[in-house]
């Protein structure tokens, strides 16, 4: 980022393009949001690019005056990583939904991830296809009634943390449309991260799988139901955050403190570097468990893809010289005909 | 000693057949290499299984190396070998059908023991039954005598030693056609620089070998092919991947814009992206994607951020691809897309030659999606069509799909080096960076090219996608006029690429009884039988095309000027579909299918039938 931040605001991001989303959309709060996190990171609009696959979320890019790329659907995270690769100088964010990201983009997620290069990929995740009208995502739950499941999914759902943190990947979170606040620290954290960023935004759709993440977002709910992790903090949850996880050997249990003898010091504490941790809260859901939100895991210091390219290329011209096309040309074994 | 006697030859041919784990494509380019140095043409054709190491002694395990050399112009790797040396039955059996009548053959003894025999499917050994009475014999117990040439290397095991007979082989070819060991023993020393005792049994089984036929009295002749007479330069052996790398990053640097290769590694492709990822120096980005579609993304991706974008593959790979060639059509981006054909459908025959894409490459996507199409005609020729691929990219802002093949990319041929950079045409890339009343889908007049804009340029942020543009503006539009308008738009802007396509030039007569028409790797066969034809007195006359789409401007009339039009191509006969559908001309096909190139003599044979 530069020395001097711009001073930016929310409408510095915005195209002139009519959003079209169905009215009531998650999405309408994601793009609100993100269009402020774009003013706060202090990057001017020609910096930034986005890049995005198909279905709903995919029209992102139309919307953020930025640089931005609505290509194929699920390429995104590889056409992206080329941007980036080839443009390091860039902010790119990569924008899709369930279906874009993990099912017919699943490849390319996984791939991007463990080359740890520094995208910010957000997956709108609603739990259904949305574009096509109301067809089973990766996402959508065992038995869930759909278009094309009159009978109930028999595809279990991928589990979009656990695949990230199984993909290498060095930042992962989760958060929701329509947590202002929350919205903002984690994508500013994934902003601000070296290496590839992934996070999950539990987004509703109104038209097609209303309320699917509602106990967990809901503003009722969310107390009971979402246990937020901060980082060197204990894991606690509740509406009078009265409840914790403590985990014995690998197995996690939901406990009160004051009760049983139960204490803050019995509970686990988060730690955003610990890989086998972050996976453990990964596996929780409700109803057992809260779902947890926030920062699961964050490492940082590794070279990114586009860093250690560069860095390739700088060492091979320090070594052979800068390439002569003339020399190339005229390697090998030579032989001269005189006229 | 006896007095060897010395005969003189226009040009030879010789095969190297072995099992794939026997070093004969090494051998082979060692022998091209020096018959390179001493100045003759040459062509090459190596042929090998796709199976890294399929079982030792079997058929399908057999490796051949075909090379043709000659004391004046040759145009393909030869129709039947002079010289086959079979380091096996497995191999003989395999090749033995190519070699004519009294030709010689040289076969390694001690392989033919009664496993590998049995192995081949011979009941009886063919050395001892007789059926091998019509050829000049030389049966030679070559691994024995390696053996006991490198007696007295104590540093190698049995093994090792027996490893070295590829080079006792390769010494006696060197005394038969009166070649120089230098250079071999000069790229031992380097190639095994770290392992020197293994450069030094090598030089001494070859040395050996050499020594045999001297001193035998089997070998009473010796051969030798003098220089051709070239035109003046200098010159280098060049297999076609390695042109085509080669061709890719002189563009970029005539250009003073950074390459980007993204690419999946496929059989016969590969050779590019390893070449490449040795070209770091050259402000050159090689990227191994995770699939095919990976790899056209990252280069859709890089152009987008203003490096030169190619990616690389073979058929199976260019089917993935072809969403993405659309969206690069759509976006009006820059993009090289690099087709070394294989033999297909499907997964097919990766190892053996085909040119069966250019349907695919000329209209096999969704929606009207033109592309420019251009195919190299020689493993040299690779060089400058890979170059033309950049510049037509860039100035016309379109995507272009070069077609290659299994034969360009492992056959090789002397290429005649341009002297320095400025030899080569130029390559001007402008990016646009005025803000002023911008617009993505302004063109220009004359090419119809929109501006190239890099990201991090400011006030001319915009959003490009695979959603139909509106004319200028580019946003997302449904109109019915527009997609109409827009569909044209892109097919004329590709049509306008004729600007830099020369006119197609005849080898041969300007009109008469019969025209042959090829593209791709055919050149040198249908060449080489034109020439032929030509002497023995007939009206016929040659043209190749290297633009596929758009055609050269004067084709159309070019084709009306022969009685008759003759199109060999190794498929079922793509291009004669497109003449015939383009020009209404009656073109005639000779269609081979065989993963392998045509001879020489079946497309002379079919001139003599058209043009008598």
């Amino acid at each position: 980022m530069s020395q001097q931040a711009p001073v930016l605001d929310k409408k510095h991001f915005e195209s002139d393009q009519q959003v079209r989303w169905c009215p009531g959309c998650g999405d309408y709060a994601i793009l609100a949001s993100m269009l402020k996190v774009f003013a706060e990171m202090g990057v001017d609009r020609e910096k930034i690019a986005v890049v995005s696959g198909i279905g709903c979320a995919a029209r992102f890019p139309y919307y953020v005056n930025t640089y931005g790329f609505h290509t194929i659907h699920g390429r995104a995270p590889a056409i992206a990583t080329g941007l980036k690769v080839a443009r390091p100088d860039l902010h790119v964010w990569v924008v899709g939904g369930d279906g874009d990201i993990l099912s017919i983009g699943g490849n390319h997620f996984i791939h991007a991830l463990r080359r740890n290069v520094t995208l910010k990929i957000l997956c709108f995740d609603n739990r259904i296809y949305g574009l096509t009208k109301g067809q089973t995502s990766p996402t959508s739950e065992y038995g869930k009634v759909t278009k094309t499941t009159p009978l109930g999914s028999l595809d279990r759902p991928v589990n979009p943390i656990s695949l990230a943190l199984a993909s290498e990947a060095t930042f992962v979170a989760r958060t929701a449309d329509t947590w202002g606040n929350h919205f903002r620290e984690v994508m500013l954290a994934a902003a601000a991260h070296e290496g590839s960023a992934f996070v999950q935004i539990l987004q509703n759709c109104v038209v097609f799988n209303e309320d699917s993440w509602e106990p967990v977002v809901g503003r009722d709910q969310r107390e009971e139901n979402a246990l937020f992790l901060e980082h060197g903090k204990p894991l606690r949850f509740g509406r009078n955050r009265e409840k914790g996880i403590r985990i014995r050997g690998s197995d996690p249990e939901v406990v009160t403190v004051g009760e049983g003898g139960v204490t803050e010091a019995d509970l686990a504490v988060h730690d955003e570097k610990d890989e086998s941790l972050a996976y453990l809260l990964s596996r929780l859901d409700l109803p057992r468990f809260p779902a947890p939100v926030g920062i699961f895991h964050r490492v940082t210091g590794l070279v990114p893809l586009e860093k250690g390219i560069a860095r390739q290329r700088e060492e091979a011209t320090r070594k052979k010289g800068k390439g002569d096309v003339r020399k190339l040309i005229h390697s090998g074994e030579l032989w001269t005909v005189k006229g | 000693m006896t007095t060897k006697q010395l005969e003189h030859r226009d040009r030879v041919v010789i095969r190297f057949a072995g099992d794939s784990g026997d070093g004969m494509q090494i051998t082979g380019s060692q022998f091209t290499n020096t018959a390179a140095l001493l100045g003759n043409d040459l062509a090459t054709f190596p042929d090998y299984p796709a199976e890294i190491r399929a079982p030792a002694g079997t058929l399908p395990g057999v490796s051949g190396f075909q090379v043709h050399f000659a004391s004046d112009d040759i145009f393909t790797p030869g129709d039947a070998p002079d010289v086959l040396i079979a380091m096996n039955p497995a191999a003989l059996k395999v090749n033995l059908k190519d070699l004519p009548k009294n030709g010689i053959l040289i076969l390694d003894t001690d392989e033919f023991n009664k496993r590998n025999l049995k192995m081949a499917g011979y009941d009886r050994s063919p050395v001892e039954d007789g059926s091998l009475a019509g050829y000049r014999l030389f049966a030679v117990p070559l691994t024995s005598r390696t053996e006991t040439a490198l007696a007295a290397f104590d540093n190698l095991t049995v093994k090792e030693k027996r490893r070295c007979k590829n080079f006792y082989a390769l010494g006696m070819a060197y005394w038969l056609f009166s070649r120089t060991m230098d250079s071999t023993i000069e790229s031992l020393k380097q190639r095994f620089a770290k392992k020197p005792q293994y450069a030094e049994a090598n030089t001494v089984a070859m040395k050996a070998g050499y020594a045999y036929c001297e001193a035998s009295e089997e070998f009473q002749v010796r051969y030798e092919v003098p220089p051709a007479p070239t035109k003046p330069g200098t010159y280098r052996n060049i297999m076609g991947n390695e042109a085509l790398a080669i061709g890719l990053v002189a563009a970029a640097a005539r250009a003073g814009v950074p390459l980007f290769y993204g690419s999946y590694p496929i059989t016969p492709a590969s050779d590019i992206l390893q070449h490449l990822a040795g070209y770091k120096n050259f402000d050159v980005t090689t990227f191994q994607a995770e699939d095919e579609i990976a790899a056209i993304g990252s280069a859709i991706g890089a152009s987008f951020g203003g490096a030169i974008g190619v990616t690389g593959s073979s058929g199976p790979g260019i089917a993935l691809k072809g969403e993405a060639i659309g969206l690069a059509v759509m976006v009006e981006l820059p993009l090289v897309i690099v087709n070394v054909q294989r033999a297909g459908p499907s997964t097919g025959m990766p190892t053996k030659t085909e040119q069966a894409d250019l349907l695919q490459a000329v209209v096999g996507r969704n929606g009207e999606c033109p592309v420019v199409v251009l195919a190299a005609s020689t493993p040299a020729n690779c060089f400058q069509m890979a170059f033309e691929s950049v510049r037509i990219a860039t100035k016309y802002m379109v995507p272009v799909i070069l077609l290659s093949d299994g034969y360009l990319a492992n056959g090789s041929e002397p290429w005649r080096l341009p002297d320095g950079v400025d030899d080569l045409p130029e390559v001007r890339i402008s990016f646009h960076t005025d803000p002023k009343d911008f617009k993505p889908y302004r063109r220009d007049a004359a090419t119809l090219a929109r501006a190239w804009v890099k990201p991090g340029t400011p006030g001319l942020e915009h959003r490009i996608g695979g959603l139909e543009k509106q004319d200028q503006t580019g946003n997302v539009s449904y109109d019915a006029a527009n997609h109409q308008k827009m569909v044209q738009l892109r097919q004329e802007k590709v049509q306008r690429v004729v600007a830099d396509v020369p006119d197609l030039k005849v080898f041969g007569p300007d009109r008469g009884k019969l025209l042959v028409i090829g593209w791709g790797s055919t050149f040198g066969a249908i060449h080489s039988a034109v020439r032929l034809a030509q002497a023995d007195g007939l009206k016929v006359a040659q043209a190749h095309l290297h633009h596929l789409n758009p055609f050269p401007a004067n084709l159309g009339e070019l084709l009306t000027r022969y009685d008759r039009v003759l199109c060999p191509e190794m498929n079922t006969g793509q291009l004669r579909m497109l003449l015939r559908a383009r020009y209404l001309v009656d073109v005639q096909g000779l269609n081979k299918i065989e993963g392998q190139p045509f001879r020489v003599r079946e497309v002379l044979t079919r001139i003599q039938e058209m043009a008598r």
